[in-house]
């Protein structure tokens, strides 16, 4: 029945989204303003900044668990490792390096809470993953803002509240700042190029596309498909699960420590809330869905959403003459389009299952009339 | 009855285990820790009347919204995650009814006559879509509450309001994050036969209302449609095959919630005194499903009970840790208390393996 509809009309239906976004930001560009050159040096900016992030959502995806809203929990790792690197004036490369090695065992547990967790909610991994990553923001809350200090002890006054425990509102990391993308750094025209940055976002990807073809990534896509035809081909279907919402994480807390390297500082109680969102929607936006993502998806993606971030704004004050509605407007923008992209992925879920359901009665019909 | 010493200890003992695994360990623990405040409270001289009349108080604020859940657990929806969607034609409703300037009582009676028909509006095409994508209704309905507030933050800025109450001073339109009600319907239900007994103050108004809306939501599910309503949310195959259209019922059930959501923020506006917009209903919808599931309902199965007791336990516990913990430790953890409670509540209910199913 397919096969007679106009291949071109076929690819502008797969890519709705990503071409809606791309004139979307035709025609924001020009009323904003903006020169190319900043804004290309923005987008390079924005890329190395939050790559690593998105491309820690795609193996969750892969082993059929959806978009991955605990990745916060690799962000609040993060956090946790670089605040403590912070206190302990290790800056630099080093620093940077340290607080990644610090993280890893903090997301590892907090990838294995939230695999088991979400073993227990099988076909509901979505909304479970997004309710465990406001519970353990509240366990972080508990930590940052009570148990440092008195348990775990911050020695400098700089991080440290004034009454004596829990964490300032902002922790600066500017002796750490941009010293990743920093080395190596090309200028061309303008624009700084982290190449640095980028060389280890290529290794991720390269890791990813190298992983796809282990056993273990195999295994994730097999369950992925179906978890009872996985699990009779003696496939450890939980185990598989957990592993890769570990990994998940892990590479969530790599990738804050590489986002807020560039930021130059840590918003403690609110950096990580709003990271998992906007992540989700960028991904998204590249043209991936619920059940399928590719690392072309996240490149596309972070180029789209990032530039309708940085034009929106001054787009609508230009029209309306009020800054805040092109704020609000990208916060609709992001949320709208996971609303969007959840519903295509439960509609078609569910019009698959109608389909297999009207196969199987119609095979039945056969074997009654012969 | 000539049970030895012994055994009936061991007896008393399995019962204790099974009302506990009856009524879920969490609840149990967040039951235990309320009483050790209440306990706690006088000893660390927090004064019992004034602890009550708060506890009370936001009860009747919020117990509206926690009632909002229950028609759509009961069709099988599941926990109700866009209640701001209820929330926003209620705001609809508050904002235009002082536009037209009503003022007093007959200003929350007009809010909630304007809140109506948007709540319909809303419900209908909400109830349309989540009947499209049965089995995953809680995370779009989370997804449809959030970017529905961030368009309407869009638009309180651009609607043409014009009353000095509520716009901006100095641009002279764009909707104020806050507006006072003072003058409007501030405390029009909480004072309406309002008891004082010395610090003990009873907003008897506010939970006659709330009263009687679950009187009315308790009657509504023991008629023909109730029951067909309960019957979609255990069995919606069984309910099929016994006549019953499961998508106009679930349809209802959205509705019934939306409209009920929107009644109850014009309830707990009037009870606080303020209209918050813009990223104030963000999140409302966590303590109202957190308050219902500690009050012992699940992901498919929730009553009247459980909202009364679930709502006392959540604002009880709301309102007592900072007083109770502040005096004892000196640290204000409340924050964190409810956070973790609230959000360690839901994470329970979605995981319980016999609810699972789909």
């Amino acid at each position: 029945m397919k096969s007679k509809k106009n291949p071109f009309l076929e690819l502008i239906q797969n890519n709705s989204v990503p071409i809606m976004f791309i004139i979307i930001c035709a025609v924001c560009i020009p009323i904003s303003g903006f020169s190319p050159g900043y804004l290309l040096n923005e987008i390079i900016t924005r890329m190395g900044r939050n790559t690593f992030l998105i491309l820690s959502l795609l193996i969750p995806i892969m082993a059929g668990m959806g978009l991955n809203f605990g990745m916060t929990l690799g962000a609040m790792a993060g956090q946790i490792a670089l605040i403590l690197v912070a206190d302990w004036q290790i800056w630099g490369i080093p620093g940077i390096i340290l607080a990644m090695i610090i993280s890893i065992p903090i997301s590892l547990l907090l990838g294995l809470f939230c695999g088991k967790m979400l073993n227990m909610a099988k076909g509901r991994e979505m909304i479970t993953s997004y309710i465990i990553s406001y519970f353990i923001n509240g366990l972080y809350q508990l930590v940052v803002l009570y148990m440092m200090g008195p348990i775990i002890p911050i020695i400098h006054t700089s991080i440290k509240l004034p009454r004596g425990y829990g964490i300032r509102n902002t922790v600066s990391l500017l002796n750490m700042r941009q010293h990743l993308d920093n080395l190596l750094a090309i200028r061309i025209g303008g624009a700084k190029i982290p190449v640095l940055t980028f060389l280890v976002i290529a290794m991720l990807c390269l890791f990813i596309i190298l992983f796809r073809k282990t056993k273990l990534g195999q295994d994730m896509r097999a369950v992925g498909q179906d978890m009872d035809v996985a699990r009779n081909a003696g496939i450890k279907v939980e185990r598989t699960r957990i592993v890769s919402i570990i990994m998940s994480t892990v590479f969530a807390g790599l990738g804050m420590i590489i986002y807020l390297q560039n930021m130059g500082n840590i918003a403690t109680y609110s950096s990580h809330s709003q990271i998992g969102m906007f992540c989700i929607a960028a991904l998204l936006v590249g043209g991936a869905s619920v059940e399928r993502a590719s690392i072309g998806n996240v490149f596309l993606g972070v180029t789209l959403f990032h530039l309708m971030f940085i034009v929106a704004p001054s787009t609508g004050a230009k029209i309306t003459g009020d800054s805040m509605i092109g704020e609000y407007f990208r916060v609709f923008v992001s949320y709208g389009i996971i609303t969007v992209a959840l519903v295509m992925y439960e509609a078609k879920k569910r019009m698959a299952k109608s389909k297999a359901g009207k196969m199987l009665e119609d095979a039945q019909g056969k074997g009654e009339g012969n | 009855m000539d049970k030895t010493g012994n055994e009936a200890t061991i007896g008393i003992n399995t019962k204790f285990l099974e009302f506990i695994r009856g009524f879920g360990l969490p609840r149990f623990i967040i039951a235990g820790f309320l009483l050790i405040l209440f306990i706690m409270a006088p000893f660390v001289g927090a004064d019992f009347a004034t602890q009550i009349t708060n506890t009370i108080n936001r009860f009747s604020w919020n117990a509206v919204m926690v009632l909002a859940m229950v028609p759509m657990v009961h069709s099988g929806c599941g926990l109700n995650f866009g209640l701001p969607l209820g929330i926003i034609s209620g705001l609809l409703g508050a904002t235009l009814s002082i536009e037209f300037g009503f003022t007093g009582a007959t200003s929350f009676v007009m809010a909630a006559a304007i809140a109506t028909p948007f709540a319909l509006l809303l419900g209908g095409g909400y109830g349309w879509l989540l009947n499209k994508i049965k089995g995953g209704e809680m995370m779009i309905a989370t997804y449809v509450g959030f970017s529905s507030v961030s368009l309407m933050c869009m638009m309180w800025l651009l609607l043409p309001y014009r009353s000095p109450t509520m716009v901006w001073g100095m641009a002279g339109k764009g909707l104020r994050t806050t507006i006072s009600l003072e003058g409007f319907y501030d405390k029009v239900l909480a004072n309406f036969l309002r008891i004082n007994i010395g610090n003990l103050s009873i907003p008897v108004g506010s939970l006659l209302f709330f009263a009687t809306l679950a009187f009315l939501m308790w009657s509504f599910l023991h008629t023909k449609t109730g029951t067909a309503m309960t019957a979609v949310g255990s069995n919606p195959v069984f309910a099929r095959a016994s006549g019953i259209n499961v998508d106009k019922m679930r349809a209802l059930s959205v509705l019934m919630s939306t409209w009920l959501s929107a009644i109850g923020i014009l309830v707990y506006e009037q009870g606080f005194g303020f209209i918050q917009l813009y990223m104030g209903p963000f999140f409302m919808a966590l303590p109202a499903v957190s308050a219902i599931l500690i009050g012992g309902a699940s992901v498919n199965k929730a009553s009247i009970a459980n909202v009364v007791i679930g709502t006392f336990l959540f604002q009880g516990l709301v309102t007592m840790t900072p007083t109770v913990m502040n005096s004892m430790i000196h640290m204000d953890m409340s924050e964190v208390i409810r956070v973790v409670v609230s959000n360690g509540m839901i994470l329970y209910a979605l995981t319980r393996k016999t609810e699972a199913k789909t």
